[in-house]
């Protein structure tokens, strides 16, 4: 019998970010997007920077994850990301803020150093916080994209 | 013999200290709060990757990684925790007093070491150690992104061949009263803990005081423990063990962070605590005294007056 639902689960070594009863959940892998239905294979994979979409019901929600590791079950996907943001959490001035900053001191630092792989994680953050705010705005209705 | 003026000054000044040192008790108690919060929040992550890591390590012939290298112990790195300001006991004293005795012991061995917190700094700087890397402001608000920077250096310098075995000392939360101190090896990784049959033993090293343990509100582990799932792994099996290796330091390194800095916070709040108690007593014997002065002078004058009115009228 396949379960009907996955229960969602994102843990950053800081918090715990949700944990959700959901029909579908959409991961942003390292080598690209996967979309989980309930009764997946057990999987493990490693996570990019990206936004994790997941449906409630008829609702969809996004939260973004920066690096770490998901783990899926036929009935559970764990996430464990290094960071983890709901979009409703995320202040969309600061990261616009943060995305401008990021740029300015990415041109300014040289190629390939420490402080361009320190601004390039904050800009990409910052990028992902961005869309993940825009998605939630624009799916507010409910229909998926 | 100090006159009534100079009680008063004196006991103006105690209780102004004493003020100093509740508010500082309180603001103690509260960033204890937090820090405790944040150690059990820290626990679902750490015990998932152990989890994570250990399903991949027992799907490989050989579960290698520099990180669980071990070599003969020549060089060694002592990471030391104290705190960045002081008025908290014996807190930092212990601390370094504990790392200078393992160095000693190790004295056969090259040691090098990293301090994190300005007390440690000083002091180790003071006695000419060499210092392969100092973090200063930690304990103030734990931040994951400091352990992950920690736990870099720490993997660079085992991964080439600079040190032999990492060892941290530190001061472990037990409760308000209670700073167990701790020397730890975090480097090589136990290969024990890759072994799920010693996870009773191993896993997250017991912090546990029962209640708060079922206090957790999300045990992850618990579900899904010991089943060995016929995993799908998105990259080779390799690739990704090898890159939970140092994400399980990270989390290691951010533990004990959290550690030290909530015991830190307890241990100023108890020497916070008794300081303001301290300061109560002085307080009431001052009064005492003084009362007795004032009184003496009161019953010394009256005496004046009357021998004098008796000398009058005879």
């Amino acid at each position: 019998m396949l379960p009907e639902s996955i229960e969602l689960q994102i843990v950053t070594p800081e918090r715990h970010v949700l944990q959700e009863t959901v029909q579908s959940v959409e991961i942003p892998g390292k080598e690209g997007y996967l979309g989980i239905l309930p009764g997946h294979a057990p999987l493990i994979t490693e996570l990019g920077i990206g936004i994790l979409a997941y449906r409630k019901g008829t609702e969809n929600h996004f939260v973004t994850v920066i690096h770490g590791y998901a783990e899926v079950l036929p009935d559970r996907v764990i996430v464990l990301a290094e960071l983890s943001e709901r979009a409703e959490e995320i202040d969309v001035e600061r990261s616009r803020a943060a995305h401008d900053r990021a740029q300015a001191e990415l041109a300014k630092a040289g190629v390939g150093g420490d402080q361009w792989q320190r601004e390039k994680l904050a800009l990409d953050r910052a990028l992902v916080r961005m869309q993940a705010a825009a998605r939630t705005g624009a799916t507010a209705g409910g229909s998926h994209q | 013999m100090p006159t009534l003026l100079d009680y008063r000054r004196r006991i103006r000044s105690v209780k102004s200290t004493q003020q100093i040192t509740r508010a500082m008790k309180f603001i103690s108690a509260a960033k204890l709060r937090r820090a405790q919060e944040g150690v059990f929040a820290a626990r679902p992550y750490a015990g998932e990757i152990l989890r994570v890591m250990r399903s991949a390590a027992a799907r490989m012939e050989s579960a290698a990684h520099p990180l669980l290298e071990r070599r003969p112990e020549e060089k060694i790195l002592v990471v030391v925790l104290t705190g960045d300001r002081s008025l908290c006991g014996a807190f930092n004293t212990n601390v370094i007093r504990r790392a200078i005795l393992f160095i000693q012991e190790n004295s056969s061995k090259k040691s090098q070491m990293i301090a994190i917190g300005k007390k440690g700094r000083d002091t180790l700087r003071k006695r000419g150690w060499a210092i392969a890397g100092e973090y200063l402001n930690v304990s103030a608000k734990v931040d994951f992104s400091i352990a992950k920077e920690i736990a870099g250096r720490i993997a660079e310098l085992y991964a080439a061949g600079e040190v032999d075995a990492v060892y941290a000392v530190y001061n472990e939360f037990k409760n308000v009263m209670v700073q167990n101190l701790r020397t730890a090896k975090l480097l090589p990784i136990d290969p024990g803990m890759l072994d799920e049959k010693s996870e009773q033993k191993s896993g997250m090293p017991p912090t546990s005081h029962a209640g708060d343990e079922s206090a957790l509100p999300h045990d992850l582990s618990a579900s899904g423990k010991a089943q060995l799932v016929d995993y799908i792994y998105e990259e080779p099996v390799e690739e990704i063990f090898g890159g939970l290796v140092p994400r399980y330091l990270e989390a290691e390194v951010f533990r004990i962070l959290l550690e030290s800095a909530a015991a830190e916070h307890a241990a100023r709040m108890t020497a916070m605590d008794s300081a303001t108690r301290n300061a109560s007593d002085l307080i009431d014997s001052l009064t005492l005294d003084m009362n007795k002065i004032r009184q003496a002078s009161i019953t010394k004058e009256l005496i004046e007056i009357v021998s004098g009115a008796a000398s009058a009228t005879s």
